[in-house]
């Protein structure tokens, strides 16, 4: 069963992968190994959880704005997450995933962590600006 | 969001890559905070320039971007004096990768000046709008010269420098530039006195837009020192001091709330957070005319403000003080791990978190005596 769900497209882009779900926002300069593509903030629920290749929800960036360029190396690194998925998009990730060609979508038309259980396989359009969870 | 037919050929890549993600970044930020179109800027100012806060992430990115920037821009404080690098001890890996970020910088059609203070450099016109990064200068900018700016990352300055234009949102609109609270003391208040307040006052108000009301209007620097604070301990972008219509909400400020001054023993003091002015200049050489420091007093400034005070900084350095250019004490790995006396209402917030430094506050003459062992 393939359940879908509108967004809005922030960036654009087509990425599919398991989902790794956080209802914590989440730094990414200081928060995420851009080497390994883990989780390192200690205080973080996902602490020492890879996001490389995933489809990773979480509610929004926090931070420093150099996130923005972590997520680009964390993409350089082939570690980046294969697409977002925010509640509301602020300026650090929404950059970041513009720069590092990483699809962002955001305010879905259902609660995300509601919506897609860790680890299911989901696919992010940011072309039509829709997921699709498969249950 | 509306786009001209000329913003519309960049977003399609007409202008090239660079300038094609730039659009999509100001695009996207336009979505998101509701902006209905783009603006044209007069300046921009980035932040992200210290190899010690943008590290290898930034450093990776700037140097596969290729583009021009299309308008005056300048940068925060990298992490070292481009001259004084050797005598404030940073070493030399660090030194090749800080100048390989100015030079990206450069290549992009930058104007390589590091300062917090780039209003001092080339202030905006009152009403231009702007897209600075700086906290403090976007304070100073938009509250003490009547600019327009948000507070932007370094990564969203940079693409609206790329690009010429701004979303049309937050600070650049009128209906987001109306004080919000008040803001009362009635209580002298001089010099740091100001930086204080605005560290008590930033983390009280956050977002919002204070109207103070004083026994005396601030000068100047004391409106800097005052913006720097606030930003740094609440996000503040703009606040008043003009006598108009109080916000109905009072936030009633007594002295003891502004009482953040101590007298520890620092290892080093450093004077110039935000940037010093030539007045400020002028008072710190006042205070050691004829004195000897026994402590490493450090004191920061923009090459640009250092090009015209020659005097001012020979007298400063006859105590055997240290003027430096193009850095300061919070981006700088020179501060690191030091017992640190400051007297910056924005440096006293940053120290421990950036630079894990224990820090304290004093007033400026309290900063020069410790210094002077006095």
């Amino acid at each position: 069963m393939l359940k879908r769900f509108k967004g809005r497209i922030i960036a654009q882009g087509i990425g599919e992968g398991p989902a790794v779900v956080t209802r914590q926002s989440l730094s990414f300069l200081g928060g995420v190994d851009p080497r390994q593509g883990i989780i390192k903030d200690p205080q973080h629920e996902l602490h020492g959880t890879s996001i490389a290749g995933t489809v990773f929800a979480f509610p929004e960036g926090k931070g420093s704005t150099v996130g923005s360029y972590v997520l680009y190396q964390l993409k350089r690194n082939n570690k980046a997450p294969a697409a977002i998925i925010n509640t509301l998009s602020e300026t650090i990730v929404a950059v970041g995933a513009i720069i590092s060609d990483i699809p962002l979508i955001d305010r879905l038309e259902v609660d995300p962590f509601a919506a897609i259980n860790p680890g299911s396989h989901v696919l992010v359009n940011c072309i039509d600006g829709f997921i699709e969870v498969e249950t | 969001m509306q786009l001209t037919k000329d913003e519309e050929d960049i977003l399609a890549g007409e202008s090239g890559a660079a300038k094609q993600k730039a659009m999509e970044i100001l695009v996207a930020l336009g979505e998101i905070y509701e902006a209905e179109k783009l603006v044209p800027i007069e300046s921009a100012q980035i932040a992200g320039v210290s190899y010690k806060t943008i590290g290898e992430a930034g450093l990776e990115y700037l140097t596969e971007l290729n583009g021009t920037v299309a308008v005056p821009t300048m940068l925060n404080p990298m992490g070292m004096d481009r001259n004084k690098w050797g005598q404030m001890g940073i070493d030399e890996t660090f030194v090749e990768k800080q100048l390989s970020i100015i030079t990206r910088y450069e290549l992009l059609g930058i104007d390589a000046q590091c300062t917090c203070t780039p209003y001092y450099v080339n202030a905006p016109r009152y009403g231009a709008h702007i897209s600075w990064a700086e906290s403090s200068a976007v304070a100073y900018a938009n509250s003490v010269l009547g600019a327009r700016t948000n507070r932007e990352g370094g990564p969203s300055a940079l693409a609206a420098a790329l690009v010429g234009k701004t979303p049309d949102y937050g600070y650049h609109r009128d209906e987001n530039r109306i004080p919000n609270i008040s803001v009362r003391t009635d209580f002298h208040l001089s010099g740091s006195d100001f930086g204080a307040l605005g560290y008590a006052v930033g983390k009280m108000v956050k977002s919002r837009v204070p109207q103070f009301s004083f026994l005396a209007p601030p000068n100047a620097d004391e409106l800097k020192a005052l913006g720097a604070a606030m930003a740094a301990t609440g996000s503040v972008a703009l606040f008043s001091t003009e006598k108009q219509t109080m916000p109905r909400e009072v936030l009633e400020i007594d002295r003891s709330d502004v009482d953040v001054y101590s007298s520890d023993e620092p290892e080093v003091v450093v004077l110039g957070c935000p940037h010093c002015s030539r007045s400020e200049l002028a008072e710190i050489a006042h205070l050691l005319d004829g004195r000897k420091v026994v402590i490493p007093l450090w004191i920061c400034t923009s090459r640009f403000v250092a090009g015209r005070s020659s005097s001012l900084i020979s007298r400063i350095e006859a105590s055997g003080a240290c003027v430096i250019c193009d850095t300061c004490m919070i981006v700088s790995p020179a501060f690191e791990k030091r017992t640190m006396m400051v007297n910056s209402g924005k440096a006293l917030e940053y120290g421990p978190s950036m630079c894990n430094s224990a820090t304290f506050m004093g007033t400026t003459a309290g900063c020069i005596a410790a210094a002077c062992g006095a």
